[in-house]
């Protein structure tokens, strides 16, 4: 490798397109860049068209970037499309990823009782995956640590006013006393472990818990949070 | 080569001027020759609480902008030997503190002192982030309230973030917490958050206590730092706390509830 071109790792968010012309397709992408439009703003995406009839041609590519584009998302390629997709595609200026690893497993939701910690079966993305962040010093007021494409580990307490964010899951050996965001590109299947819980507040892929409405009796627990159907279930570790 | 030290907290009126004027002449008393810069700039209050602000003629700014030397700026102190004033501008702003020029004036302060102590401005805007950013070591001044810890973390995550040696990935920042306005019996009465919660919260080794004092008005009013009144908790807390961070083991003391006897509750003082 040269100084010129040289070899790079990137972790890059998927976006299921099955049907772009459906306008439910643009709402609910649209709805979920509003939960974190920071984050998403101007971030390359890379469009998993398996199954997608359409996108043969170059206009109907140039319509799915433009609706990208209100979204303020940068488009770089697809995945999983057939021949004519592909060409399509490069003629649209997008490149073809290889196809991404196995399917993650579909999880039994964790029942009341506390289950042991299932390791988790990463979205493999086409691009080299994130290793876990570890933070060793207190995560101060004010502080934001974002492990992207990863989990991250706190081995000290998360101050009120701080924030913690995964894509992957959020593991605090300490006291959380700020925010712990797991799924932040919406992984359902990620976690929150932590080690003494007086939060501000729990999110797991959107889906949030208010300091309020945690049950009284687990203030103070060690705990993992994990997404049911659509709502956050606090236990007891 | 002199160690800088910088008296910050976030919050403001928690008594980081108190703290800056009293250790800085608890440095100088032992010998090591001392600077104390006021960085609040506009809202000058160093010189008041050392008692020169009929001295002044020219200040930081001036300096800054090549208006006048240190040495024309400099106050020596008159009651401790070693201990010099430097004093800000109240006529302008924060922005007068350009990054080279506190820079190059901090380097020139280096190769004459033996201990640099820059009164920290309340916030975290430029004024604190520039007086935090040369620390070798930083004094958290922390009430044993809410809002106070809260802002104390605050700083304390700026300073693992802005200051020099975070940019440079040098050693960090010695960290010491000061817990000022302490009164043992609110804290016994569960008014008032105690050594321990303000540790458990921010766990930031703790280098002292400072009671609640009427002392503390008295020394602001006549312009003399706290530590050389004799008669006060405070100032023997201060002068405590500055052995503590030359390295000397000190018991904590004003820390305790008094258990008042009917004497003393007739005659006793604060």
């Amino acid at each position: 490798m040269s100084d010129l071109v040289r070899s790079g790792s990137f972790t890059v968010l998927i976006i299921r397109v099955e049907n772009p012309a459906d306008p439910e397709f643009e709402s609910r992408l649209a709805e979920h860049v509003s939960r974190n439009p920071g984050f998403f703003a101007n971030a390359p995406v890379v469009l998993d068209i398996k199954g997608c009839e359409a996108l043969a041609t170059v206009d109907e590519f140039e319509k799915l970037r433009a609706l990208l584009r209100r979204q303020y998302l940068i488009p770089i390629g697809i995945q999983n499309g057939n021949a004519t997709q592909v060409r399509a595609a490069a003629n649209a200026g997008m490149a073809s990823f290889a196809a991404a690893g196995p399917p993650r497993q579909a999880e039994s939701p964790p029942q009341a009782e506390p289950e042991p910690a299932a390791a988790p079966q990463a979205a493999a993305p086409p691009v080299a995956a994130g290793r876990t962040r570890v933070v060793t010093q207190p995560v101060r007021s004010g502080t934001q640590i974002y492990a992207k494409g990863g989990d991250v580990l706190v081995l000290a307490a998360v101050s009120p006013g701080a924030e913690v964010i995964a894509d992957g899951h959020v593991h605090i050996y300490g006291a959380l006393r700020g925010r712990a965001i797991a799924g932040a590109s919406g992984d359902r299947e990620a976690r929150i472990f932590v080690g003494k819980l007086e939060a501000e507040l729990l999110s797991v892929a959107g889906h949030y818990l208010v300091s309020e409405a945690i049950p009284t009796e687990l203030r103070g627990q060690p705990v993992q949070v994990a997404l049911v159907e659509d709502k956050l279930v606090v236990t007891r570790t | 080569m002199a160690k800088v030290i910088t008296i910050t907290s976030g919050k403001g009126g928690v008594g980081k001027t108190t703290t800056s004027a009293a250790f800085a002449t608890g440095l100088a008393q032992r010998g090591h020759k001392t600077v104390v810069i006021d960085f609040d700039v506009g809202l000058r209050n160093l010189d008041l609480i050392m008692g020169v602000e009929r001295r002044v003629v020219f200040d930081f700014i001036n300096v800054i902008n090549g208006d006048a030397n240190l040495n024309q700026a400099l106050i020596r102190d008159k009651r401790v030997d070693k201990l010099y004033i430097f004093p800000t501008s109240q006529t302008r702003d924060k922005d007068a503190l350009k990054k080279d020029g506190v820079l190059r004036v901090m380097d020139e302060l280096r190769n004459t002192f033996d201990y640099i102590i820059c009164d920290s401005p309340a916030g975290i805007e430029h004024g604190a982030i520039t007086a935090l950013y040369h620390a070798d070591a930083a004094v958290i001044v922390t009430n044993p309230e809410v809002s106070s810890v809260r802002d104390s973390d605050r700083i304390l995550g700026m300073l693992a973030s802005k200051s020099r040696r975070a940019e440079r990935g040098e050693a960090p920042v010695e960290e010491y917490l000061l817990l000022t306005r302490y009164s043992p019996d609110r804290v016994e009465k569960g008014e008032m958050l105690s050594i321990s919660d303000v540790q458990e919260i921010l766990s930031v080794p703790l280098i002292g206590v400072i009671p609640e004092s009427e002392s503390v008005l008295k020394a602001s009013n006549t312009g003399t730092p706290v530590i050389l009144d004799q008669d006060s908790a405070a100032g023997r807390a201060y002068e405590d706390a500055v052995a503590r961070f030359m390295g000397e083991q000190r018991e904590m003391r004003f820390v305790r509830a008094e258990r008042r006897g009917f004497l003393r509750a007739l005659f006793g003082r604060a």
